[in-house]
């Protein structure tokens, strides 16, 4: 048995799956040990010193996230993550504000859909916006809904499997138009864009901590003055009574941390990703044949690039990517649920499905998310062994060989 | 050992190293089949002389358990007796590569489905001939 080429190469990992997750930068991870080491008490503890230190350390946290979306610091709740923050902002306000019809993009994330699907069963009016072939609102659509009746209205800032990154100026302007409320998630963009809340007409706001160098289970929900939600679950006062729990002190910390480290770099890091990004794009458009490329050519998240290869399955890809070191995900139903109970466990991407891409093609979608630390050299790598990967997988698909069967046989 | 969770060692073998992959010249029986639902497809080509399965060549599109069932069932078939061949189940399939996940388990199902197809193929020319 020969696995020697199957083994994870130790000296190259080459990580192109930020949307994911990112790796936290090591100025977090210092923040967060030493908090960890801190001997700090409940921030509930307000009446003695070591409950005091714990507080103040949140309220420093809280305005490094307040400042990133220019909004006031009383205005942001930390949860667990953006799913937390998500549930919070629909079904939180929802709850709280019965009356209202929801409305939300048909390229939502699992925790926005799979809340459509509840709330809808539960007798909410529910609508999914369309999409645009490269995964844009369609305003028309948009529009049409939230005339009808008062309504929360959820749209991610950018797609993560397809990079595409909304025009919300004219999201926002029909929703505000028809007094509708808007919930942006900016997991996907955080650190890639300014974002004011208050100038950008978004009422609510999602924001994920490792998916911004930060660690993995914290994220934070921004909500406006005027806007009431209900909390998801029953406790003590923390966060204004809106997340009752004693909080994740050093998550927090680190999770401000990460935030004040965007607002500041978040030009470089555009400038940097756009670079590798356009490279990595040029690239493979050149070198791969049959290669489509998925969400908007231009309005797109730096250094995303989202594809699929005719005759070619992503799965295999990626294990082939994976076996060369080489880490980054794909829309294919069979990549989609590896540890499911079966078969019916198996789903294409709902994104890609939404698009407009056929099921069959969907199974070879890739999507390469670059990071901060990504470098150029990464970007060669990747690209000087792609063509062999696809070369190896098309020589095996029987789709491919019927294609030249055609071709032969057209050209005589 | 670094491989993704939960394939076997042995699906990942077959899967960077394919046995009897490709097309065959005058094939006795070919068997196409696929799955819509993750769109795998399947072609298995058999070379027979005196009812024997001499030679066994496939092509797939497919993830990796899909890729390793088809190869390992080349392997399987090769020198097998048409009789023997048709009782080659999806179980044997699948326990021959150290088993499959629950999810992948139709890899195998579509490799036993191949091999009948090709074999009613055969079937089929050598009535018409």
């Amino acid at each position: 048995m020969n696995l020697d080429n199957v083994m994870v190469k130790k000296d190259r990992l080459i990580f192109f799956d930020n949307m994911n997750t990112t790796f936290p930068d090591p100025e977090v991870v210092k923040l967060m040990n030493d908090v960890l080491a801190s001997r700090l008490g409940n921030p509930s503890s307000h009446v003695h010193s070591a409950g005091i230190a714990a507080g103040r350390i949140i309220d420093e946290a809280r305005e490094k996230v307040s400042a990133l979306v220019n909004a006031s610091p009383e205005s942001i709740i930390f949860t667990s993550g953006a799913t937390e923050s998500n549930n919070l902002a629909i079904t939180g306000f929802l709850k709280a504000n019965p009356g209202y019809q929801l409305a939300v993009s048909a390229i939502e994330h699992f925790s926005i859909i799979n809340q459509f699907r509840l709330l809808q069963k539960e007798g909410i009016p529910a609508f999914l916006i369309d999409v645009e072939k490269n995964g844009s609102i369609n305003l028309n659509s948009l529009e049409e809904i939230v005339q009808k009746k008062q309504t929360l209205v959820s749209i991610s800032y950018a797609n993560p499997e397809i990079g595409t990154i909304q025009d919300l100026n004219s999201i926002a302007e029909i929703c505000s138009r028809h007094g509708g409320i808007l919930h942006c998630d900016c997991t996907a963009a955080a650190g890639f864009s300014e974002i004011d809340v208050a100038g950008m007409g978004i009422d609510l706001l999602t924001l994920s901590a490792h998916n911004m160098y930060g660690p993995a289970g914290v994220g934070a929900l921004y909500a406006g003055k005027n806007i009431n939600i209900s909390p998801l679950f029953a406790g003590g006062n923390q966060e204004d009574g809106k997340r009752p729990g004693t909080e994740n002190i050093p998550g927090i910390a680190g999770m401000g941390e990460a935030c004040r480290m965007a607002g500041e770099n978040f030009g470089k890091w555009q400038k940097h990703l756009a670079a590798l990004g356009d490279r990595l794009w040029q690239d493979l458009a050149d070198s791969i044949p049959f290669i489509h490329f998925t969400g908007h050519p231009e309005r797109r998240l730096p250094g995303h690039v989202s594809f699929w290869v005719e005759h070619v399955e992503g799965e295999s890809l990626l294990l082939l990517l994976n076996m060369n070191g080489v880490m980054a995900s794909s829309g294919s139903a069979c990549s989609s649920n590896l540890k499911g109970k079966d078969e019916s466990d198996l789903a294409a991407s709902h994104v890609l499905t939404a698009v407009g891409v056929p099921t069959d093609i969907c199974a070879g979608s890739i999507t390469f998310s670059l990071g901060k630390y990504n470098t150029e050299a990464e970007v060669d790598y990747v690209v000087s062994i792609m063509p062999g990967i696809v070369e190896k997988l098309l020589a095996m698909s029987p789709s491919y060989e019927d294609y030249k069967k055609s071709k032969e046989s057209f050209h005589g | 050992m670094d491989k993704p969770f939960p394939y076997s060692d042995l699906v990942m073998d077959h899967f960077a190293n394919p046995r009897n992959m490709g097309d065959m010249e005058n094939p006795s029986g070919v068997g196409n089949v696929g799955n819509p639902v993750c769109g795998d497809m399947m072609r298995l080509y058999l070379k027979i002389e005196n009812d024997v399965i001499v030679d066994a060549r496939f092509k797939t599109f497919g993830c990796g358990a899909a890729i390793a069932s088809s190869s390992i069932l080349t392997e399987m078939l090769k020198g097998k007796k048409i009789e023997d061949a048709l009782k080659i189940s999806n179980e044997a399939v699948a326990e021959a590569l150290g088993g499959l996940p629950p999810t992948k388990i139709h890899c195998s199902v579509l490799a036993e489905d191949a091999l009948k197809a090709a074999l009613a193929d055969f079937k089929k020319r050598s009535e018409s001939k």
